[in-house]
């Protein structure tokens, strides 16, 4: 058996140390990436890779995936197959090492995790049936839900159907959320099998062209139910069967998926408790076992929070990369763009005053929990991605601020120890917490100052720059993805002394 | 679109480092309360959002008070009837109540470890037999950290005692499995004459209301009488689906409005419970994810209205998904960090999931596993034995 090679043996106590000092991850994907950072980072140092190098990298990418709950065997291939990537013979002299062991393993994950975004095509003869199974718990009535809603707003008029009769209160569960995405549902105390096939006629009967057939939740292991679940499928032939699975599932996903996938032939894999901070490793367990795409997930509670699955986007994720789409599609919702221009130049002009930061908050709580964002941010030291944010706190700095005079807003030099007093009575802090605040915030504005290339190309504050000859301009490549070209990295490794980090 | 990243990116620097700086700086200074003071001065806000489904909540300000924590809105509580006609009740699986062991149960799911223990007899340890070891342990969900901390424990043993006969090698590291799980007392805490509260909490999706109905059953067949109250008050029906098991077990049952304040049901839960002379109150709470801070605040608000006289928490359970891999950790962490955990239910063993997160739970947090889900029947619910488990993953 020529296998395992990059199977670890634990003789080296090593690890542990690192394992025990890592920051507990702020969503998910986070300690994954957050271990790449780290092998990365060191590799960046170093001029080409050693067959030991890749060796190391390839063991801590490993180690990486079996935390994050990628079935250990299909860690094994992905990372056999980052190997023939990286040693292979098209190793390009243009990118440094580093670079090419990312590239590889962000194409590896893309790859793994589906490739492309699932296309749903309807039936020319209607309904469009699609069938949901999975183990108990995993959320298949709360997603079937979801999708009626989606298919909803793809302008289609989608029935639920409650094959659920296993338990309690499923079928009530799904008459609940129906009425709250305003679809009807069909049910009626007979057996599975028998609802899924009057549902079949029933939305003939009334023009639904989409039937969406919640079943009960069932262990791969019993035959009893798995061969119902066969039967019902027997009886609507679903264009669409989606295995749903919970982002938290262990290693037990890819005998799960095996198994469904044995009985139903599955089409796709709807991924359920996105929003925890589950790694969700099981995603690639499951897309490689089954090979079939991811083509929903569920990143909330509330019946909205539902989409199509992106693949790359999550990659880009994992490798901490940060996922800039999700980000710009958020900031695109939240943000006016000439109100972004104009705080872009005051910024650039230095004039940024605590009334643009307080305005600067407001835009970015409306884009969700501070959090999340620091997570979808490229190039955020994970110091900063990992710090504990609680909004609560950003709003008592809001308070803070919002009991200041808009003069004081507009030079904080102003407060002295009998305004302080007056400011900390006002929101309830003290007045060691206002100077704190104020001290962080003009560290901040000196610091942003000196942001290397802060200049965006429209900036019509720009002042000309005289030092532009070496250093200046634009730092970032044509064509390249148009992150900002501050690597906040450095800045914070720049950063000065008073500049508390937090979580350091 | 450049701008408005680079205005985000700084923007969300500056608030970080503004924001997280002056927190930091805050939790620096010495605390002059005890923390779980601090706990209960927190606000307690149920979350609007939960409620209406849309809209998200402003992050409340930690120096204002939204509502006295010690106020208990007692909102309508509804004891109504439900609509059980379309319920399809399972009356054979009622009746027939054999107690399984472990051991029949796993069985369906034996052979994971069973499979590398063969391989590793027959050729005699080396390295191979190792890495085979570490694949199946962290197969069974045990986990990097803590197969890393075993086969250490075992290496050691093996070089010490000079083990090269691999039989012997597996019986020692059964008995370090063994030991790592033994000396923790399981027991259900229930203080005679007095209203005990038993708090369910988990994800949504592990099987708290299935195991609240269960336990309720057992708890009434030896005699206890018990109330169910139905803290869940945000899934859909999730209430009816606790009201059929009551009325399975005989128990009493306590609902509210849906949407309502999930202290205030569990509040009238206890006051109806104290007022009848109950032993036991079941509280059931709705599943959320671990991450969402403003509903773990509530929880704690649970707790803490459960714990007023005459109400009287003495265990507060995780309920847990045996398909649950690493993230598990991080449940037992946030959870008994909001409302100090008692033990854990490891729900639907009887699948091909081995659960083997506990072993890590139990380690890192001293949490103990209580109970066990092993199948779908009100008998399948059964006290961990953790020699058994551990049995079952090698046989």
């Amino acid at each position: 058996m020529a296998r395992r090679r990059d199977a670890t043996s634990y003789g080296a106590p090593v690890r542990r140390t690192r394992l025990q000092a890592r920051k507990l991850p702020g969503c998910m994907f986070d300690a994954l990436s957050d271990r790449f950072d780290g092998i990365f980072k060191r590799l960046r140092t170093r001029g080409r890779l050693s067959d030991a190098d890749v060796e190391e990298v390839l063991r801590e990418i490993r180690v990486a995936l079996l935390e994050a709950d990628v079935n250990i065997r299909v860690a094994r291939t992905f990372v056999t197959r980052v190997r023939e990537r990286v040693v292979g013979a098209e190793l390009s002299k243009a990118l440094n090492p580093a670079q090419q062991v990312i590239k590889a393993v962000h194409e590896e994950l893309v790859e793994t995790l589906g490739g492309e975004t699932l296309r749903i095509t309807y039936a020319s003869k209607p309904p469009t049936v699609v069938l949901m199974a999975g183990l108990q718990g995993s959320g298949k009535t709360t997603t079937s839900a979801k999708l009626a809603k989606w298919f909803r707003s793809q302008g289609r008029n989608p029935m639920l159907v409650g094959a659920d009769l296993q338990r309690p209160a499923a079928v009530e569960q799904l008459r609940t959320l129906g009425r709250q995405v305003d679809v009807p549902v069909f049910s009626e105390p007979s057996d599975p099998v028998t609802v899924a096939r009057r549902s079949l006629e029933e939305a003939r009967r009334t023009g639904r062209d989409v039937l969406i057939v919640d079943t009960a939740g069932r262990l791969a292991i019993d035959t009893e139910m798995m061969a119902q679940v066969r039967e019902i499928s027997g009886a609507v032939d679903p264009h669409y069967t989606f295995l749903v699975v919970d982002a938290m599932t262990g290693q037990d996903a890819v005998n799960v998926a095996e198994a469904f996938h044995e009985t139903l032939e599955l089409d796709g894999v709807i991924l359920t408790k996105l929003d925890g901070d589950a790694r969700g490793g099981a995603a690639l367990s499951v897309k490689q076992v089954v090979d079939r795409p991811i083509a929903f997930a569920s990143t909330g509670e509330k019946l909205a929070d539902f989409d199509l699955f992106h693949p790359d986007r999550l990659a880009s994720r994992i490798l901490g990369m940060g996922d800039v789409l999700t980000l710009i599609e958020k900031a695109e919702e939240a943000y006016d763009k000439d109100e972004a221009e104009e705080a872009a130049s005051r910024l650039l002009e230095g004039r940024f005053t605590l009334e643009d930061f307080l305005e600067q908050m407001q835009q970015l709580k409306k884009m969700g929990p501070l959090q999340n964002l620091l997570g979808l941010m490229p190039g955020m030291p994970k110091e900063i991605r990992n710090a504990e944010i609680d909004d609560r706190q950003v709003a008592r700095v809001e308070a803070m601020i919002r009991s200041m005079t808009p003069a004081e807003r507009q030079d904080p030099d102003l407060i002295d120890a009998s305004r302080r007093l007056r400011i900390a009575n006002g929101s309830g802090a003290s007045p060691g917490d206002i100077s704190a605040l104020v001290k962080q915030f003009s560290e901040m504005q000196k610091l942003m100052k000196r942001i290397p290339g802060m200049g965006g190309k429209k900036g019509k504050g720009r002042k000309a720059d005289k030092r532009k000859g070496k250093t200046g301009g634009r730092t970032t490549e044509k064509g390249a993805i148009k992150v900002p070209s501050v690597d906040i990295a450095e800045l914070a490794a720049k950063s000065p002394k008073g500049l508390r980090l937090p979580g350091l | 679109m450049e701008i408005l990243l680079i205005v985000l990116a700084a923007a969300l620097v500056v608030v970080a480092l503004v924001g997280g700086g002056v927190a930091l700086t805050r939790r620096r200074r010495p605390l002059s309360v005890p923390p779980r003071q601090i706990d209960g001065a927190r606000p307690s806000v149920p979350p609007p959002d939960r409620v209406t489904g849309v809209g998200t909540i402003d992050a409340p300000d930690d120096r204002v008070e939204l509502e006295d924590p010690d106020v208990v809105v007692v909102e309508e509580i509804v004891v109504e009837e439900a609509d059980l006609d379309e319920l399809v009740i399972d009356d054979a699986a009622l009746e027939e109540l054999v107690k399984p062991t472990f051991r029949d149960r796993l069985g369906r799911a034996r052979g994971l470890l069973a499979g590398y223990v063969r391989s590793i007899r027959s050729r005699g340890i080396d390295e191979e037999t190792w890495e085979e070891l570490e694949e199946a342990l962290i197969r069974a969900d045990v986990g990097v950290e803590e197969t890393q901390g075993i086969l250490d424990d075992l290496r050691r043993e093996a070089t010490t005692q000079a083990i090269s006969d691999p039989d012997v090698l597996m019986g020692v590291l059964r008995d370090q499995m063994k030991a790592r799980l033994s000396g923790v007392d399981r027991s259900l805490r229930l203080d005679e004459g007095r209203t005990n509260v038993w708090l369910f909490v988990g994800v949504n999706g592990v099987g708290k209301t299935t195991t609240i109905g269960k336990l309720g059953r057992l708890q009434a067949e030896q005699g206890h009488t018990v109330l169910m109250a139905a803290g869940d008050t945000f899934r859909a029906a999730a209430a009816e689906q606790l009201e059929t098991w009551a009325e399975r077990s005989g128990a009493d049952f306590v609902r509210g409005a849906e949407g309502a304040d999930p202290s205030a049901v569990v509040f009238d839960g206890v006051q109806r419970a104290a007022a009848r002379g109950y032993d036991l109150v079941l509280a059931d709470t709705a599943g959320r994810l671990h991450t969402k801070s403003n509903l773990m605040d509530e929880l704690s608000k649970v707790r803490r209205v459960a714990d007023r006289d005459p109400g009287h928490v003495t265990e507060v359970l995780l309920v847990l998904d045996a398909v649950t891999g690493q993230n598990g950790l991080q449940q037992a962490k946030v959870f008994t960090e909001s409302v100090e955990l008692t033990g854990v239910v490891l729900t639907k063993l009887d699948g091909s999931a081995k659960g083997g997160i506990v072993l890590a739970i139990e380690n890192r947090f001293g949490i103990p596993v209580k109970l066990v889900g092993l199948g779908e029947t009100i008998g399948d619910l059964v006290a961990f034995d953790p020699d058994e488990f551990i049995d079952a993953l090698f046989e």
